[in-house]
Parts: structure tokens; sequence; C-alpha cells
């Protein structure tokens, strides 16, 4: 079957094997520098995966070549069983159900805080559409939803430039969810939030597993005890282990490279 | 009456200026008799639908850079196709009134000794024809144009360089005499447009009538475009545009309708411009005139759809007013006004008079266009 002859949003990735992301053997490389090298990584289907690694471990460097950002020099990506996402650019992989937040929030500042929701929804994103759209009463719902889970009800007609940092960090998780998407990508949620705000940002992620497959890269190791089941260690663009936080925090390989460096496990 | 104009959007401010204008000019060059104090000759009527011919043109770009991001130095390009456009059909209305009397061919295409019409003058006598040549010779341009530039994602100060490129390049080819346009002396010495006679005072009237409406239909389109979710998208795009791909738009397919939207808003300007001043030849191809429409809009205020009919306005009647004193001033004075404007007033003249008078309903882009 050949992707263009498919209707992604009505098929979905095929699940059937507990899987939704293959990643095998991808390396990329800038200027010879391998941000990733030689990776496998596989995501179950409703899991809430945590990612951590320290700086320049290839983190973002994963999200862009799962989200057709960047291209690897070689492996396989597959989302479920059928989509080899090599073969989709950044807005068809998006039309798929694959969300991103990226590390640093990147909302549309000039827009409204409700109109960043609007853009994200799950919907025809034809221009013509566009140009003769209007909210349904279920889009509204949708959107009065969202707005309350993420906790800027009140500020939704205000242009997102306004936002403090972490209240962009929130509207990019609404815009996330407005796409409904089936695996979600979330880049350093917690950075520069309170202790309060990241209590709700775990909450929320938490919430969110399960309907969702949820991958979250995040260097606050409190933040990542509080809502992980499964941990990956990515080290120089390598898996160096997988497992429960604490079969993670007990190997030596691990300790040696990263939680030694960091000291604050 | 003032005060009432103030509680009004913005759609419907300019809409309504447009019309008291439109009508009270008119009214004072039929009504009033000559030398009276309520006059309005002529010749300032045709001024003045010259002035917004060119607002319809500032209107087009500031669609695309005000809103998109995309600064066209080319937009002339689109304004000279469609006067081409609206030019052939009124030398074929000459018929064997021209010179050399060939009730066929035009002046300039005896005079190469030309024995027949080339291929594409076919169908230019009818007046349907021109409406669809006005549309779609700067709409195709631009599609094409944009559909290669926007997927290969070519933007910036590259995209500038391109369509200026694009402009000169044509300017060359209809300098030309074998393209078949008129060469370097274009076209002019037009006669009647629908059987009127483009010299009675009637005629003109009706073209200035025209041209008002068209502007304001144009505005309301404009502001619908930007207003309704594509216009949003437009705006995004404008601020991030990667970041609207990630969301699943194919951010080019919404630069190229944009783009080629603009592009045949300019081709109408053109085609009105070309009856009220009687000449179009390849000097409006030159990558001068589209540069001057980026001025008209950053003086204006760029990412307000009424900013830039304001700055065509306000600078083109500077414009007629120093060049009947000292010609050679003028590309100094425009410079030293864009520079003025764009250090002191980066929003633009609007911006003045958007602080005191803020319309009723705002349009998202405004806010951060600057
Ligand atoms: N476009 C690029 N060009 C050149 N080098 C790049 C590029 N993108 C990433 N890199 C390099 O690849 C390496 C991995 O970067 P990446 O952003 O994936 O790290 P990370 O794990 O997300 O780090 P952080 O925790 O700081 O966000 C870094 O050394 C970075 O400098
Ligand atoms: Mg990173």
């Amino acid at each position: 079957m050949r992707p263009a002859m498919m209707t992604p949003e009505q098929t979905g990735p095929d699940t059937r094997h507990g899987m939704i992301l293959y990643m095998e053997n991808v390396s990329v490389s800038f200027d010879g520098f391998k941000a990733l090298n030689d990776l496998n990584l596989y995501i179950k289907e409703g899991e809430l995966r945590c990612l951590i690694g320290a700086n320049g471990a290839g983190k973002t460097t994963l999200m862009d070549v799962i989200t057709g950002k960047t291209r690897p020099d070689t492996g396989t990506v597959s989302y479920g069983q059928q989509f080899n996402l090599l073969q989709h650019n950044e807005e068809q992989i998006s039309r798929l159900g694959i969300g991103r937040k990226f590390q640093k929030p990147t909302v549309f500042e000039a827009l409204s805080v409700k109109d960043n929701l609007y853009l994200s929804l799950k919907m025809d994103k034809g221009i013509w559409t566009s140009l003769w759209h209007n909210l349904s009463g279920e889009q509204k719902d949708d959107i009065d939803r969202i707005l309350h889970t993420i906790g800027l009800t009140e500020h939704r007609d205000r242009p997102a430039s306004v936002l403090s940092h972490g209240q962009k960090q929130w509207l990019e998780i609404g815009m996330l969810l407005a796409a409904k998407p089936k695996l979600l990508l979330v880049d350093e949620p917690v950075a520069g939030m309170t202790v309060s705000e990241a209590e709700r940002t775990a909450e929320l992620l938490t919430s969110l597993a399960g309907e969702h497959s949820v991958v979250v890269v995040e260097h606050d190791m409190g933040f990542v005890r509080s809502i992980a089941r499964t941990v990956t260690v990515l080290h120089q663009g390598s898996v160096l282990a997988e497992g429960t936080m604490d079969a993670i925090q007990s190997d030596p390989e691990v300790k040696k490279v990263y939680l030694g460096e960091e000291g604050n496990a | 009456m003032l005060a009432k104009l103030m509680r009004l959007s913005s759609v419907q401010r300019v809409v309504s200026i447009l019309a008291i204008v439109g009508i009270y000019v008119i009214l004072a060059n039929t009504l009033f008799p000559e030398g009276s104090f309520f006059h309005v000759s002529s010749y300032s009527v045709n001024l003045l639908g010259k002035y917004l011919c060119y607002a319809l043109l500032a209107l087009a770009l500031d669609l695309v850079w005000g809103y998109c991001g995309i600064l066209s130095l080319g937009h002339g390009a689109f304004f000279a196709l469609g006067g081409y456009a609206m030019g052939m059909y009124l030398m074929r209305q000459i018929g064997d009134r021209g010179v050399y009397g060939n009730p066929e061919l035009p002046d300039f295409m005896v005079f190469l000794n030309w024995d027949s019409l080339p291929w594409f003058w076919q169908g230019s006598d009818s007046f349907v024809w021109m409406i669809a040549m006005v549309v779609l010779a700067p709409g195709l341009l631009a599609y094409v144009f944009g559909a290669m530039a926007f997927r290969s994602r070519v933007s910036g100060v590259y995209l500038s360089i391109m369509t200026q490129a694009m402009t000169y390049a044509l300017m060359l080819a209809f300098f030309r005499n074998e393209m078949g346009f008129g060469g370097n002396n274009g076209m002019t010495d037009f006669k009647d447009i629908l059987g009127f006679s483009l010299q009675s005072d009637t005629t003109r009237l009706v073209l200035f009538g025209l041209t008002v409406v068209i502007l304001a239909a144009a505005y309301y389109l404009c502001d619908r475009i930007v207003t309704c979710k594509a216009g949003k998208i437009i705006t995004a795009i404008r601020d991030s545009e990667s970041r609207v791909r990630f969301v699943g738009y194919n951010s080019a397919s919404y630069k190229v309708f944009l783009f080629t939207f603009s592009a045949v808003l300019a081709g109408i300007a053109g085609a009105l411009y070309v009856p009220q001043v009687g000449i179009i030849n390849p000097g409006e191809f030159s990558p001068i005139n589209s540069i001057e429409i980026v001025i008209w809009v950053a003086i204006g205020g760029r990412g307000t759809l009424y900013g830039a009919i304001i700055g065509a306005v306000v600078v083109s009647f500077a414009k007629t007013r120093l060049t009947g004193i000292m010609p050679e001033a003028w590309l100094f004075a425009l410079g030293g006004l864009f520079v003025l404007v764009t250090l002191l007033l980066p929003k633009g003249l609007v911006g003045l008079f958007d602080k005191r008078f803020p319309a009723k309903k705002n349009t998202t882009a405004q806010e951060n266009a600057a």
C-alpha cells in the first residue's frame, strides 16, 4: 500500500501488536557529529514514557526525526505497523496523529489564546475549508473544555504574546490536546514552571496516558519520578538503559555517565 | 456623522468613507458650476481615480506583506499585466481611427510591417476576453511563481529578490518590439471603452465611480480573508511558519492562494488605471515602481488594510505636488520620508490615528504587524 492512497485521518496507526512507534537503527549526523547513533526505541500504545539524558544527548533530535523535521541518514521509523514516517512531511505526520510540544514554547503570538486552540483542532486543514469555516457548537465546547483543563479560561481572548512563560507551555499542551493526537511528544514541559505548576502538568500528562501514548523529555528528575513508569536513558545518541525509575537509578552505567554528572538523582 | 463613523468597525468605516468621498466628488463635479468653491474639476476627479487605483494596489501588497510576511518587490508587474490586458482591448477599440487606418491591426504592428494579429491578440477586441485576461494573466503568473517558490520554501530576502528579478525580466521583455506589446512606446492614444469616448467627462466619472466601488469591494473581501480562519492561519504563518506546519497545515498552499489573490487585485488596479491615465508602457514594470508600493504601505501602516490605502493616497498626492515643483527631488523626498516613518512611526501614519480613535472590532493582525 502506498501512503499517498490512504486517508490517514480515518485509518489511524495499526497497533494490533501493541506498539505505536518503532525506531530502528536510526542515525543522524550534523557535519560528521552523530547526534543519534544507531538508536532503537519502541513505544507501546497508551504508555507514558520518559526520556532522559544529558544536554546534547539527542533527545530533541529524536523528536525532530519522528515529526519529519530532520531526516535520518539511516534507519527506519514507523508509526503503527503501516506508516513509514520517513515518507511523510511535517504536516502529514501531524495529521496522522502525532502531536509535538517544543522545547522552547512556540505558540502563535499574534493570535488570541482561543484562536491558538482553534487552529489546532483536529479537522480538515485545507485552504478552502479554512476560508469558509465557522466553529460548530461541539468545537466551541471542545475549546472551552481545553481552556478549563489548562487553566487559561480567563485569558481566552488575550493575545498569546502576553502570557507568562509557564502559561505558554500550558497553551502549547492545550494545542496538542485540541489535535486529538494518538502519540504526544512533549519536550521539557516543566522548564521554567513553578513547583505547583509542574505538579499540575504531571497530573495532566498522567491523565493523558492510556488514551494517548505520551513521550516526555525532561531534565527534572523529581518530575520524571512523579510521572514515569518506564524511563529510557539516552547517551550520545543511543539508548543506554531502559526500565523503571528504580532500575535505572541503580544501573551502574547510568550512574557513571548521567546521574553521577548531574548529581541530583 | 463623524461621531457615528467613529463607532463603526474598520470595514464599515472604510466603505462608508469611500462611499461618501465617491458620491461627494461625483456630485460636486456635476452639480456645481465651474468656478464655484464646491466644484471638483474633472482633472481632480481623474487624479483621485488614479490615486485610488494605487490604493487598490497597495491593499494587494499589504495583504501579502502585512499579514503573511511575504515582501513582494514585484507587485508592479501584476499591476502592469492587468494594465496591458486593458491596453490591448483599448487598442482594438480604436479600429480604423489609428494613424495608418488599419481596421484590424494596431498602429505599432502596421509600423513593424506585420500583416496579421499574433495569436495572443486573438479575442482582444472582446470586453469579456479583456476581463478574463485582467484576472488570468497576473493570477497565473503569481500562481506559478508562488507554487514554485513557496513549495520549495523560498522566503525572506531571497523571495524578495526573486520578485524583483521577475518584474525586471518582464520589463526587458516588454521593451522589445517583437514581443508584440508596442515595445518601449507601449500603448496609448486610446479612443473608446465599450463604445464610450474616454475623453468625455461622463466616461471619466463612471470610471472613477467604478474604481471607488471596486476598491470598497476589494477592501471588504480582504477584510473577510484576514479575519476568517484562513486569515488567522496566514498571520500565524507570518510569525512562525514551521509551527503552522507542525499543526498540520500545508503553509505553502495558503501562501500560494494569498499571493495569487493579491496579484489579481493588483491586476484589476492596473486595468482601472490605464483608461484613466490613457497609457501603458514597460516603465510600469520597472523595479522602482514596485519598491514605491512597499513604501506607500510602510508609510501608511503595514498590517492594517486601511493604512495601505491612506499611504498610497497621501504619498501619491505628495508626489504630484512635489514633482510639479522639483521633479528631481522626489526620490530623495520619498527615501527621506520612508526613513523618518520607519524610525518615528513604526506603525505608519495610522499608528497615530489608531491611538486616538480605536476601531470597534480589532483585527488580530494589527497588534503584532510591526
Ligand atoms: N541542526 C543542527 N545542526 C548541527 N548540530 C545540531 C543540530 N541539531 C542538534 N545538533 C547537535 O546535536 C546534538 C544533540 O542535540 P539535541 O538538541 O537533540 O540534544 P538534547 O538531548 O535535546 O539536549 P538538551 O537537553 O540540551 O535539549 C547536540 O550536540 C546539538 O548541538
Ligand atoms: Mg532538547
